[in-house]
């Protein structure tokens, strides 16, 4: 009986290997093509059966991609705004949830329900009357027209509030007693205490910002102010299907940095996506 | 109002009889307005961007909606609801609203149903698994305007790793961006493809957090592995499936760069989607009271959707 129990759980566990091995490379195979791709000459490219194995590299790829069209400035771009949101929004999220936690206010509740409300008015109905208000401001092709109107943050303030009030209130008043004013609160203690949250504001922020398309492609017009995301498009329209070795060359550029940044902070991006969804 | 003031005071006094707020309430000004200074002081600038850049717009898009418009010109044309009225009896839109259904109910029940069976297969302890997760999350967080050009390349019905597996099957692949029916397939396609990552890891968590005990006494009574899926797993993961049919809802009514970049909307209007049509009243046609129109209609759906599936899924899911 036993005997005949392993041989079943054995099998089980082959049969569940494969399944999860075919899932991986289905999943997997995307990445490899553009992986691959990015290095195969042309003619590789277009023949058909498909080449796995790029014979020998072809770095120029990437020279070539740079010089289609402005990458360097793609970047420049897109670290700024996204380093610039993201600050903006990490300073807004701390200074509004710990307000709302910790500072004794009236109608405070009033104004949680106000910032959360937010989240309810999708980014489709602002579009046009933000372009507008940008336009309006000259901001079109600017930082701050890239920044600004996406700096407000809703459900960085509700991530924030909801740990807060987990803080355990013996070490905030601990720390008042020993002269701690708001400031010195919010530096010595609150921060120390929400390393694991922070980095899941970050990495969430971080992503969507690097990945924004719509926003980008409407502030601005002119090349010199696109971002990455925005840039890869535009490089796949000019070299046309006709050159698709640097196409690939440039999207897997464009690719690269979210793929670091996931698979060094793979651990808090899990924790914090599947869970923060959970509790939300 | 008298009776606020002393509420204040109350607090006030009773704020200087414990010890820790004496410190605090050395500045008289501070004692006065208790926390409001600073409160403000940390509330008004995101405040001031959610005013100006959400809620504002709101409105405005309401009023743009009501006008004909095209961008440039110094005057708005009212036109009271013309623009509604142009959209719920025009062709067109009838065809983007038919569009944005069967993409929302292809991408939404991709990703839960994929997620579903993803997060079972991935819960289990098995080598190698960690990279098998990796793998199938790492495609969230990339950008969609990317992972579409290189899906342009796979999908190629000449040199394509489409291809490549349609002559396996034994077949020839179609020219899937290009076809009327399939290019809406392949969109849906890449999209679940993209984002069932995020359905798996919130189920993943979810599967994790059902008490073993439950198994346990399933077992006990009896319960094999289906029976055990159909009373223990399926009723434990109901409140994060209506969660995950919310929120993909939502982000699936967003799609915008996959859709620019895979097939800009075509063939024809064949991929056109509602906010795409937005976008392409709005930036290409410019129609700003069309396109304002349209998102208000966008909006008021989405809510009332949300709002059913919230509805009808509390009658279905028990939360404890």
């Amino acid at each position: 009986m036993t005997r005949r129990r392993h041989w079943r759980r054995f099998l089980g566990r082959i049969f569940l290997s494969v399944i999860v091995a075919l899932v991986t490379i289905l999943m997997g195979v995307p990445l490899y093509w553009v992986a691959t791709g990015a290095v195969k000459t042309n003619r590789e490219i277009y023949t058909f059966p498909p080449i796995w194995i790029p014979r020998n590299p072809q770095w120029s790829n990437f020279v070539e991609a740079w010089q289609a069209v402005p990458f360097p400035r793609f970047f420049v771009n897109s670290i700024v705004t996204t380093a610039g949101a993201v600050a903006l929004e990490l300073v807004f999220a701390l200074l509004t949830a710990y307000a709302l936690v910790f500072l004794r206010v009236r109608g405070r509740g009033l104004v949680f329900g106000f910032v959360v409300a937010a989240l309810l008015v999708p980014s489709t109905v602002t579009l046009l009357p933000n372009y507008l208000t940008v336009a309006r401001l000259g901001w079109i092709n600017t930082y701050q027209g890239l920044i600004i109107p996406v700096a407000a943050v809703a459900f960085g303030v509700f991530l924030f509030r909801q740990h807060f009030l987990t803080l355990p209130r013996d070490l905030l008043d601990a720390a008042r007693l020993d002269g701690c004013g708001h400031f010195g609160l919010i530096r010595h203690v609150v921060i120390p205490l929400s390393q694991p949250v922070m980095v899941t504001f970050l990495v969430i922020y971080l992503v969507a910002h690097w990945n924004d398309f719509l926003w980008p492609l409407v502030a601005t017009n002119r090349l010199e102010w696109r971002t990455v995301p925005v840039g890869v498009a535009y490089l796949y329209q000019v070299e046309g299907v006709q050159n698709w070795g640097p196409i690939l060359a440039g999207t897997l550029m464009a690719l690269l940095p979210m793929l670091v940044v996931y698979v060094v902070a793979q651990r808090w991006i899990v924790k914090g996506i599947g869970g923060g969804a959970i509790k939300g | 109002m008298g009776r606020s003031v002393d509420v204040v005071e109350q607090e006030r006094v009773a704020k200087l009889a414990t010890p820790s707020g004496s410190r605090e309430l050395s500045v008289d000004l501070r004692g006065r307005l208790g926390d409001w200074p600073l409160f403000v002081l940390f509330v008004t600038p995101n405040l001031l961007l959610l005013i100006v850049f959400t809620y504002w717009p709101l409105l405005y898009n309401a009023y743009l909606s009501l006008m004909q418009w095209d961008l440039i010109s110094p005057v708005k044309l009212f036109v009271g609801f013309e623009n509604y009225r142009f959209l719920l009896e025009d062709n067109e839109f009838r065809e983007v609203f038919r569009n944005t259904v069967v993409f929302t109910v292809g991408t939404v029940g991709g990703t839960v149903i994929l997620g579903l069976l993803f997060a079972l297969l991935l819960d289990q302890p098995l080598r190698g698994i960690a990279l098998a997760r990796g793998v199938v999350f790492a495609p969230y967080v990339l950008s969609g305007a990317a992972v579409a050009v290189f899906w342009i390349n796979m999908l190629n019905p000449r040199f394509g790793v489409v291809a490549q597996v349609a002559s396996w099957l034994g077949t020839v692949s179609p020219n899937w961006l290009n076809h009327p029916q399939l290019a809406m397939v392949a969109v849906i396609l890449v999209y679940v493809w993209k984002n069932v990552g995020f359905t798996t890891i919130v189920y993943l968590a979810g599967l994790q957090r059902i008490p073993q005990e439950l198994y346990e006494a399933a077992t006990v009574d009896g319960a094999g592995i289906v029976e055990r899926f159909r009373y223990v797993t399926l009723p434990q993961l109901g409140p994060i499936t209506l969660f995950l049919l919310v929120v993909s809802t939502i982000s699936s009514f967003q799609a915008f760069d996959l859709i620019k970049v895979l097939t800009n909307g075509g063939p024809v209007n064949a991929t056109t989607t509602w906010l795409f049509y937005i976008w392409e009243q709005g930036f290409v046609a410019f129609n700003a009271g069309r396109a304002a129109a349209a998102a208000v209609l966008l909006f008021v759906f989405l809510a009332v959707i949300s709002f059913l599936q919230v509805r009808m899924g509390e009658r279905r899911v028990s939360y404890d």
